[in-house]
């Protein structure tokens, strides 16, 4: 039956086609309504639950703005920006070593990869922070002495732990980045008689770095968060000062939650800046210079602007 | 005359194979040499030879009157230069590329600046303005802000040239400047080459237009097979060439 009316069917629908007289139907998605509908709910639940559940929300707002978590906040950017100045330095550093003519420079590059990349980060703060440990005093003849523990303080300590681990993933993303400049960079720097330092900073790092800030931005954002691990060491960022609120008055969720708005804040910044960083060192390239001004799309345009790959989480 | 590039007995190899089998050359001063040949012959090593772009595994090179990349001692022992050295040799030679090698962070005007600006310590005002000089003689007056993404390839190769002539080298070395350029934009670079030719600069083109040699270099060379085979005016090699296996190439070429 089906099979006689279909060629009818065809055959009238044909002939109103060839009148021009037609309408097009779109295709409905009814699970997409469905789909949106359940999620909002279950949103609305989870943020009535939190609402209801024991959380003392005056005492979150309270400590928002509190000195002492302002104060710690200060410390977490103070530490994360300083110790992604020392990580992208010794990157680039041990980047260039890793790509030097001489074994014996190739090889040191790779065992501090090796060493700082396969330890974790917990651990070498806290070898830092001992430190005193296996050199009481620090030395240098005629210049300078001084009892280490007074040298390395918990500041200095999550510096030297924090940026040289960070050294150690930088100097795998910017190797990367010098590998990928064509050679021919190279030559023509050099047949304009270029030095090899000012082909390096003139040439192939500018180059370079629209290739490692993505990934860059990822580590500084990293890093913000990272830093929280430097509480184990008793220096005082956020968390550190947050745990010493709680300790003493029992908030303790409103306080780890003050902490996350400001991380959260602090990470959004950076995302900001990484977007007008990126758009600076892409001059050159069709397309991402003329990219128009940041806007948060809250996730809701489906075209990314770019692959956002975390490196760690 | 006197003798800009003199080169004797370069021979150089890669991976035990030998590309460069004892080269001898000298071109003087003002003169247009375009060397040609098949694929694999040679050419572009041996122009990369010239400038220390590649280091001999044997046989000299003088540049201007002085050894690239050696100093003569007593006793007639060849000792290498220091890098530093030999980039001073170096910036004498300019160098257009097949792909050019523009610096794509940089505008047009910048790239032809940079040489003089940041090897020569020229002061910057005085360098923008030759290097504007510059890019107006190969036609790009105009075009001294766009960066190299957004100039056709003709054009980048022009800007190439400027960045090249802006040291003021002794010689030009071209390596196949138009080869990877689409057919109607390769007029526009040979039409700057020519204008420099004119000019009185002493020219190394490694080319495949016949019809640019025939018309413009003082004398051609064939490279086959890592020997120059045949060189003279382009009227007697082109028209009459001795050598088989020239012969053959021209034949194939021409036709």
């Amino acid at each position: 039956m089906l099979s006689q009316a279909a060629p009818d069917t065809n055959r009238v629908g044909a002939d109103a086609l060839q009148q021009r007289s037609y309408k097009i139907v779109r295709l409905k998605h009814p699970g997409r309504w469905l789909s949106g509908v359940a999620v909002v709910i279950l949103l609305a639940l989870l943020v009535k639950a939190f609402a209801d559940g024991k959380i003392q929300w005056d005492v979150v707002g309270k400590f928002l703005t509190a000195e002492v978590i302002l104060r710690g906040f200060a410390n977490t950017l103070l530490i994360s920006f300083f110790a992604m100045i020392l990580g992208a330095g010794l990157g680039t550093l041990f980047a260039v070593m890793r790509l030097s003519q001489n074994p014996v420079t190739r090889f040191v590059a790779w065992l501090y990869v090796w060493i700082f990349r396969g330890t974790p980060v917990l651990l070498q703060l806290l070898i830092w922070f001992n430190i005193a440990l296996v050199f009481p005093t620090i030395t240098i003849p005629g210049l300078f002495e001084a009892r280490t523990v007074d040298v390395v303080t918990p500041f200095v300590a999550a510096l030297l732990g924090l940026g040289i681990n960070e050294g150690a993933y930088m100097t795998e993303v910017v190797r990367g980045g010098i590998s990928s400049v064509d050679h021919g960079q190279t030559e023509a720097a050099k047949t304009i008689g270029m030095s090899r330092f000012q082909t390096l900073w003139r040439i192939i790092l500018p180059q370079t770095m629209r290739l490692i800030i993505p990934p860059m931005g990822n580590s500084a954002i990293g890093m913000l968060k990272f830093s929280s691990l430097a509480t184990a060491i008793s220096f005082t960022e956020m968390l550190n000062a947050a745990q010493q609120v709680y300790f003493v008055n029992g908030a303790v969720i409103e306080l780890l939650l003050v902490c996350a708005v400001w991380y959260l804040l602090g990470t959004t910044v950076l995302n900001i800046v990484q977007f007008y960083i990126e758009r600076y060192y892409g001059r050159g390239v069709a397309g991402v210079a003329s990219r128009p001004p940041f806007r948060f799309s809250f996730g809701l345009s489906r075209t990314a602007p770019r692959p956002a790959n975390e490196e760690r989480s | 005359m006197t003798t800009v590039v003199k080169a004797i007995n370069v021979h150089k190899s890669f991976n035990g194979q030998a590309v460069l089998n004892g080269v001898d050359l000298d071109v003087s001063d003002g003169e247009v040499l375009c060397i040609l040949g098949p694929s694999g012959g040679g050419k572009s090593t041996l122009l990369r030879c010239l400038n220390h772009l590649e280091t001999l595994d044997d046989g000299v090179v003088w540049i201007d009157g002085s050894i690239i990349g050696y100093e003569l001692r007593a006793g007639g022992v060849l000792r290498e230069l220091p890098p530093r050295k030999v980039r001073h040799q170096q910036r004498e030679i300019g160098m257009v590329f097949q792909h050019f090698n523009l610096f794509p962070h940089m505008t047009a005007l910048q790239n032809v600046i940079e040489g003089p600006v940041k090897v020569r310590k020229e002061p910057r005002a005085a360098a923008t303005a030759r290097g504007k000089e510059l890019l107006a003689a190969v036609g790009l007056g105009d075009r001294g802000g766009a960066y190299p993404s957004q100039l056709s390839g003709g054009q980048k190769q022009r800007v190439a040239i400027a960045r090249a002539l802006a040291m003021n080298p002794k010689v030009m070395l071209f390596d196949e400047p138009t080869s990877a350029l689409d057919p109607e934009l390769v007029g526009e670079v040979l039409d700057v080459m020519r204008k420099l030719a004119a000019s009185g600069t002493t020219m190394v083109v490694v080319t495949h237009e016949i019809a640019f040699a025939r018309d413009v270099a003082d004398r051609v060379a064939i490279m086959v097979d890592g020997t120059i085979r045949e060189i003279g005016p382009p009227s007697d090699v082109l028209a009459n060439p001795q050598d088989p296996r020239v012969r053959n190439f021209l034949a194939r070429v021409l036709n």
